[in-house]
């Protein structure tokens, strides 16, 4: 069953089509990726599919409905979270209340509740925190969670942005670039985290990466974006004996030739 | 300067203060010293930490917009205007017990922070500064050209209120008025900062696009701030007009506005006892240096630069962590 279904979507910026009729679903359950080289649109994506962008036109179902006309926090409120590329954390805030934030969304007390103390604004207080400590957990870094954000060394921020987004419960996960900046090691411990948040959690996982070492590992289906185009679509091999891949990322002959 | 490297006595007072217990006997304490002062005090200082404390409350109000949710507000005097206003209409006009017309200030400062919030708070933080500032003149040139509001000369005769029978009307009164204020808006500022609304708001100032992309509602958010600030306003406008029991626009000028921002800035935006100690600045420093006549304000005006070029985040340090 398709979770979140993308039909015939178009994007531009004052006439320059960035995305061109872009079709692609994700199922329920599975880890899917978006490949393509540098500038394809991959990220335009995730900002269309979190409303940060407003497509031109086409349709966004996530849950058989239509999230095409809603804000990014209500987007996030049916269920889907991301990450970005560029580290986006809260950085003079503690790794704990960065996580909190995610658990905004599932939660409801008012400033009057706060300043009264009302026992249900304690209850939501302390959800909250158990929540955001077990997506700590989760992730490995709940030792940290009373320094600042901006002071833990880079792998560990990038935990704190998985933490957080996993704090928002969602049904759909859109990590932009998760492997960007780590080291051999910490990949490692990404593609088990990968496969944790979905078998576990059971979360489904739609992610942007460069590092195709990863992306084959992790993913069941990859779709392959070209000039905001879709050029391929399958499983690993599929994709990596694909042609149209292949051109796309080393040039074709025709290239060289005139070159 | 990093807080590391910083080892300046007011950074090792910041820190021992983290320490919960440290902190409630300093809270005690200091509420004590308040509390006795009127006892020792003659009138003139009485009326000098009388304005302090209600300094306290308008800065304290600003920074639930200014600190908390990064909002520059250049117009905040206007909210402090239509407390008072709805206070002195009331009372003056309609005979309203004062008691009655503080929730009616506190109404009409909440309508006037959606009103102008509601549409503007869409906008990036440099064109909702102009807008603030435009609709801070706004409310003052209404109050100068309407008949309610007494024009240019303003309304006199507001009536002081009565306290299980007693008048209001010596300073000592007003002293303890407004100190219990500004402990009733330290108080919230503390229990909002620690909250859910709290966290929102300081989330919506370091990142907007990060925090609405974690489910907040970034507008509603920032109008929440926007309307609790201006509610501060309201009931310190409200006090003030049956303080003073005559109210006139002057007294809600682009310049008082800037006065209520130079104290949560020069304080330390965002820190409670920051913002007090700001608050506390702006009113004794004129008073302590009166000797230097006119000259005062010039060096009012040097040793804000000095502060603000050597401790750009406020006179308060942060702490550690």
């Amino acid at each position: 069953m398709a979770l979140l279904e993308v039909q015939d979507l178009i994007l531009s910026f004052s006439g320059l089509e960035v995305i061109r009729n872009l079709s692609f679903i994700v199922k329920k359950g599975t880890i899917a990726s978006l490949i393509g080289p540098n500038g394809a649109g991959k990220t335009s994506i995730f900002n269309c599919l979190t409303g940060f962008y407003k497509p031109d036109s086409g349709k966004i179902n996530f849950n058989n409905r239509s999230i095409l006309r809603l804000k990014p926090h209500k987007i996030t409120q049916t269920g889907m979270a991301r990450t970005f590329q560029n580290l986006r954390l809260f950085k003079s805030m503690t790794v704990l209340e960065n996580v909190m934030s995610g658990m905004h969304c599932r939660t409801s007390a008012g400033p009057l509740g706060a300043v009264l103390h009302t026992p249900s604004q304690r209850r939501e207080e302390e959800l909250i925190r158990v929540v955001s400590e077990e997506c700590l957990a989760f992730v490995g870094i709940l030792n940290k969670k009373d320094r600042h954000a901006g002071n833990l060394p880079y792998g560990d921020q990038r935990r704190v942005e998985w933490a957080r987004a996993l704090a928002t419960k969602p049904e759909l996960l859109l990590l932009d670039e998760p492997a960007a900046g780590l080291n051999h090691d910490e990949k490692q411990e990404l593609i088990e985290l990968i496969l944790h948040i979905r078998d576990e959690l059971g979360i489904t996982i739609l992610l942007i990466e460069h590092d195709m070492g990863l992306v084959m590992k992790v993913s069941e289906r990859i779709t392959v974006i070209d000039y905001g185009k879709m050029i391929a679509e399958g499983n690993a091999s599929e994709v990596q004996n694909n042609p149209k891949v292949i051109e796309a990322y080393l040039g074709s002959e025709d290239d060289e030739d005139s070159l | 300067m990093s807080p590391s490297s910083d080892t300046s006595v007011l950074t090792d007072m910041a820190n021992w203060l983290q320490h919960q217990h440290n902190r409630l006997i300093v809270l005690l304490v200091m509420a004590a010293a308040a509390m006795f002062f009127p006892l020792i005090a003659n009138n003139y200082m009485l009326e000098v930490l009388t304005n302090a404390w209600f300094y306290t409350i308008l800065c304290l109000g600003l920074n639930i917009v200014v600190g908390y949710a990064g909002l520059l507000d250049l117009g905040y005097a206007a909210f402090f205007a239509v407390g008072a206003y709805t206070t002195g209409i009331l009372t003056s006009q309609f005979g309203v017990n004062f008691w009655l017309t503080v929730p009616a200030a506190v109404f009409c400062s909440m309508v006037a922070g959606i009103i102008i919030g509601g549409p503007t708070l869409r906008l990036r933080s440099d064109y909702l500064a102009i807008v603030t500032l435009g609709f801070g003149e706004i409310v003052r040139i209404i109050a100068r050209n309407l008949e309610i509001t007494g024009g240019a000369s303003g309304l006199i005769g507001i009536e002081r209120p009565f306290f299980f029978g007693i008048e209001l009307s010596q300073g000592i009164h007003f002293y303890y008025v407004f100190l219990f204020l500004a402990i009733l808006a330290c108080f919230v500022s503390y229990r909002l900062q620690n909250s859910r609304m709290g966290r929102a708001w300081q989330y919506v100032r370091e990142d907007e696009d990060a925090a609405e992309a974690m489910g907040i509602n970034r507008v509603g958010v920032k109008l929440y701030a926007y309307v609790i600030g201006a509610m501060f306003g309201g009931v310190a406008g409200s006090f003030f007009a049956a303080k003073m029991t005559a109210i006139s626009p002057e007294t809600f000028t682009f310049s008082q506005s800037v006065l209520i921002l130079l104290g949560v800035v020069l304080g330390g935006m965002g820190k409670i006892p920051g913002v007090i100690v700001g608050a506390f600045a702006l009113v004794l420093f004129p008073e302590v240096f009166r000797d230097l006549g006119s000259m005062r304000m010039l060096v009012f005006a040097i040793v804000m630069l000095i502060i603000m070029l050597y401790r750009p985040e406020g006179i308060w340090p942060r702490g550690k962590s």
